[in-house]
């Protein structure tokens, strides 16, 4: 077998070696009613690496892939054109086939990596401090609200209704057996977010509040007043950005006074993949550190006075800390991260803004065209690169109806919001730089023999 | 660009050698300083040409006005920065990396090459499900495996690593006992246990008791079987175990667990021992998570993504997160909220947004099928006899705890007892760095002091276990005999030991221009 260096004359040596007469002397411990003594049945034996791969190709092509065809969904998941060389770089077997960096003498490509990435985190989302990465975006988001508990010993976190519902999901499930107390619902089809309704509702039993920039329906506002709302209460506000991109284009939720900013990191670098792995993101006001869950990396010196990179402020963490971590989470989204990193280093600052300002461009070219379709509005007062459609109908027929035609036309809130019927005339449609002009057009003709 | 001797050659640099302080640039030959990216880049540079002139934006006061501060690089710069910090990295590729319970073993090119298809990589969680069947099937395919593999019930594919797969077992036991209308609180947790397992516990709202071990490194069963009561939920037990054993009394314990109402959790982290062996469903276990970064192979990326599919009992896997992939005849379906009412009205909820690491379930499936029933009851066998090979050609010369007890399964324990004066697990680690490995797991499981816990895995081969034994014995013998240049050891490093000391006290966590190097 090819990934099996060992001969059988290997073998024969070494078992002489531990003085065992055959490799069940090794497998004594395990009762003799579980012992199997051949394959396990029901299982094909070893193939080559052309059946494997024949196997595999033949799997993919009952897909219709994102790049088959014009392709506008997002709703949390964004399709953006991905440098080749971030796909080669992070395909280094040093990067990809090292472990989390325990010995830090012989890991410094990762850990100046994960510095470099804290910092463009950081930064992007108007923070002091980011950590080393989470799972996803909707981990990331319990994780904040987790935190904004263990920073106010207070447990009731308002969420708005523009929260991605899977992320809002999440945090019920959680809630349910934690003892925290969500107050949630989910969004009306209005131009304006609840953000001023959430500034009323804080009170002096919140911990936080929870918002998402651009929200679920694509809307964007000023969290100022909401920040200032919070801070009166003595509440943290979390904010949560699915898309950051956007951040080249509008202003980060840290400027705008946010305590924690989680994301999802997937947009830069990381690609679609079917919903994983992503990266999240989780950052904070410096004086917050010590409660952040997650891997951090710091600067230091080593013996030689040199400057270095070691994983920090561990006490925090399951493996020093057991039952009294501030998470339990321990493998993060590292390879992932590093994609992230180095798209963002392709882009620049000056990269991200123009990137930002052709999505958000192209965004509204195809908000313009498709509210020429009769019956069809668009929700939005403002958006980046995302909207919301008001159908005549209800949408989630009409996107089966679209990718009969090979148009993947967004994601119905149908599908996001089985339960609420006042909800099924929406569509989310998103719109990044590798939907062209033929794309609009097509969709927008399609749309419109479809709703005829 | 910085340099470390930027005034140039002096006299008196050559005095004590040739070394580092020599080199104008600080550099020595192949191995490469490389500044931060913030030190080398401009926020006005851009490696991404675009097709098409950005339009102005109305956005009113929400419009960026302040620089972000993001540093970019041309392509060709970006290629290097990167290429050159990767050359500071240890790696599978590189050499043996014998982490302990970490299982680093061969990751496939293959199995990259398949995740990289378009009807995998390049589709969207959310798409209409017609078009996405291909997708659904490389699902439904893995879980067959894992079923089929463990002898479990079902599987929750989508959890995202290890310790979010003991959250999903953890929280399927919740959700079991509540629809008894019990509340029970404990869940015991063996010493020897991951980190991740009382953290878990913790974090669902349980509180965690100790089980006891026996000396010769097993749980203690007359000690669980006493404390088993009407407020204990459950046990999260780790089979192999920490201590590179193998719970004999496994299936006693679940019958016992079982008998006063509570579940059995297995931390599957080292299931690469008995894959093809033994399924953990013969053994009366209710929930158990498979690192497919671990036994399956996908790679371990410096840190993650992971991904941790959860197998369950019958008695659990009505609680199971949503979604999850069916098959109704020969096209595959989501359950999901919409449908959960009908066809799963006890599950827990949802765990994370979409389907879990569809990243890695090809490369796990690549890899199974790769291996198929006979390579992978190979890979167990060929794990363990290297682990036992390993131990028994250097428990002469380092102490091995558990060594009298029977056999290790894939990874092989030892301690610091024996070493002179002042050294420790620590200097030997380092001195491995020396010796061109990684290495082992140290300090870990705390319940053997200095523990270093070493797993080989089977993809290595035999000239390179008899390199490392060598190497292991000659640090070993310079331990036991003070050697002081292994006190300062690694000394053929990118770095020398780093400060972790001053990192926690003063932690500089970001860049900026004040707080670098200052």
């Amino acid at each position: 077998m090819r990934y099996l260096p060992l001969t059988p004359d290997d073998r024969a040596a070494m078992l002489a070696a531990v003085s065992a007469s055959s490799i069940d002397d090794l497998f004594v411990d395990v009762p003799a009613a579980a012992r199997l003594s051949g394959p396990i049945e029901g299982l094909p034996a070893h193939a080559s690496e052309l059946a494997v791969e024949r196997h595999m190709a033949a799997l993919s092509r009952q897909s219709h892939a994102a790049g088959d065809g014009p392709f506008f969904l997002g709703a949390g998941a964004y399709r953006h054109h991905v440098p080749a060389s971030v796909d080669h770089l992070i395909q280094r077997g040093e990067f990809l086939t090292a472990y989390t960096p325990y010995q830090p003498e012989i890991a410094q490509g990762t850990l100046q990596m994960l510095f470099e990435f804290q910092s463009q985190v950081a930064r992007l989302l108007g923070t002091d401090v980011a950590n080393a990465s989470m799972y996803d975006g909707s981990t990331a988001c319990w994780e904040a609200i987790v935190m904004a508990r263990r920073v106010t010993r207070r447990s009731k976190a308002l969420l708005s209704t523009g929260l991605h519902p899977h992320y809002r999901s999440v945090a019920r499930t959680m809630a349910k057996y934690t003892g925290d107390s969500l107050v949630d619902g989910d969004p009306s089809l209005e131009a304006g977010t609840d953000w001023a309704a959430l500034a009323a509702a804080v009170d002096k039993e919140t911990s936080c509040v929870v918002v998402q920039y651009p929200d679920i329906l694509g809307r964007i506002d000023d969290m100022r007043a909401l920040a200032a709302a919070c801070q009166a209460a003595g509440a943290l506000l979390v904010a949560v950005v699915t898309e950051p991109v956007a951040l080249g284009l509008i202003q980060s939720p840290g400027e705008m006074g946010a305590d924690i900013v989680v994301g999802e990191g997937q947009s830069i670098g990381v690609g679609l993949q079917f919903g994983g792995p992503y990266v999240g993101l989780f950052a904070c006001k410096s004086k917050y550190v010590r409660q952040m869950p997650g891997r951090l990396c710091g600067e230091t010196v080593d013996a030689n006075g040199k400057r270095g990179f070691v994983l920090t402020l561990s006490t925090r963490e399951q493996h020093i800390r057991r039952e009294k971590a501030t998470s339990n989470i321990c493998t993060n989204s590292g390879l992932c991260a590093l994609a992230f990193s180095i798209h963002m280093t392709l882009l620049g600052e000056a990269g991200l803004r123009r990137l930002a300002a052709i999505n958000h461009g192209r965004a509204k070219a195809a908000a313009a065209e498709l509210a020429k379709v009769p019956g069809v509005s668009v929700l939005n007062r403002g958006f980046f690169n995302e909207f919301t459609l008001l159908l005549p109908v209800e949408a989630r027929p009409v996107i089966h109806a679209l990718a009969e035609k090979g148009i993947l036309g967004g994601v119905s809130l149908g599908r996001l919001y089985p339960d609420n019927a006042g909800l099924a005339n929406g569509l989310i449609v998103a719109v990044t730089e590798t939907v062209t002009e033929e794309d609009i057009a097509a969709f927008a003709a399609a749309l419109k023999e479809v709703l005829a | 660009m910085t340099a470390l001797n930027s005034a140039g050659w002096r006299p008196e640099m050559n005095a004590g050698g040739a070394d580092d302080t020599t080199t104008f640039t600080g550099n020595r030959a192949l191995m490469l300083e490389e500044p931060l990216l913030f030190e080398i880049g401009s926020t006005g540079t851009t490696g991404v040409d675009f097709d098409e002139d950005a339009p102005a934006a109305d956005l009113g006061a929400l419009a960026r006005s302040a620089p972000i501060g993001l540093p970019g690089l041309s392509e060709s710069e970006t290629v290097r920065h990167y290429t050159r910090l990767s050359r500071q990295n240890y790696a599978i590729d590189l050499g043996l990396f014998p982490l302990g319970s970490c299982t680093m073993k061969h990751n496939p090119r293959l199995n990259e090459k398949v995740a990289r298809m378009p009807g995998f990589a390049d589709v969207h969680p959310l798409q209409p499900q017609e078009t996405v069947q291909g997708a659904y099937a490389v699902i439904h395919e893995l879980a067959e495996w894992l079923i089929t593999l463990t002898g479990m019930h079902s599987v929750a594919m989508s959890p995202k690593a290890g310790a979010h797969g003991e959250l999903c077992g953890v929280l399927c036991i919740k959700a079991a006992l509540e629809a008894r209308g019990e509340d029970r609180r404990v869940l015991l947790v063996p010493e020897s246990a991951h980190g991740t397992n009382p953290a878990t516990a913790a974090f669902a709202g349980f509180a965690v008791e100790d089980i006891p071990a026996t000396p010769e490194g097993r749980v203690d069963l007359a000690a669980l079987k006493a404390r088993l009561g009407p407020d204990v939920a459950g046990v999260m037990i780790t089979n192999p175990n920490t201590c590179g054993l193998f719970e004999r009394d496994m299936k006693a314990i679940s019958d016992a667990v079982h008998a006063v109402g509570g579940y059995v959790y297995c931390d599957g982290a080292n299931f690469n021992a008995i894959v093809g062996r033994v399924r953990p469903g013969d053994l009366g276990v209710d929930a158990m998570h498979i690192n497919l970064h671990k036994t399956f192979s996908t790679p371990h990326g410096g840190g993650g993504p992971g991904s941790g599919p959860v197998v369950l009992s019958a008695a659990l896997a009505p609680f199971a997160p949503l979604p999850f992939v069916t098959k109704d005849g020969e096209s595959f379906r989501l359950i999901e909220e919409e449908n959960a009412g009908e066809d799963h009205p006890k599950t827990f909820g949802r765990m994370t947004a979409f389907h879990g690491q569809m990243g890695m379930f090809t490369r796990a499936l690549a890899y199974m099928l790769s291996h198929g029933a006979d390579g992978l009851k190979q890979v167990a066998e060929d794990a363990v006899l290297n682990a036992n090979y390993l131990l028994r050609s250097l428990d002469d010369v380092l102490d091995a705890p558990f060594g009298a007890s029977g056999p290790c399964m894939h990874e092989a324990l030892f301690s610091d007892r024996g070493l002179a004066e002042g050294f420790s697990t620590l200097d030997i680690a380092k001195g491995l760095i020396d010796e061109g490995y990684h290495p082992m797991t140290v300090f870990f499981p705390l319940v053997v002091h200095g523990a270093m816990l070493v797993e080989p895995t089977e993809t290595e081969s035999k000239a390179v276990l008899d390199q490392f034994i060598g190497a292991l014995r000659s640090i070993a013998l310079r331990a036991k005999n003070g050697d002081p240049a292994l006190k300062s050891a690694p000394h053929f490093a990118p770095r020398a030991r780093l400060d972790e000391t001053l990192a926690a006290r003063r932690p500089v966590l970001s860049w900026s221009d004040g707080a670098a190097g200052d």
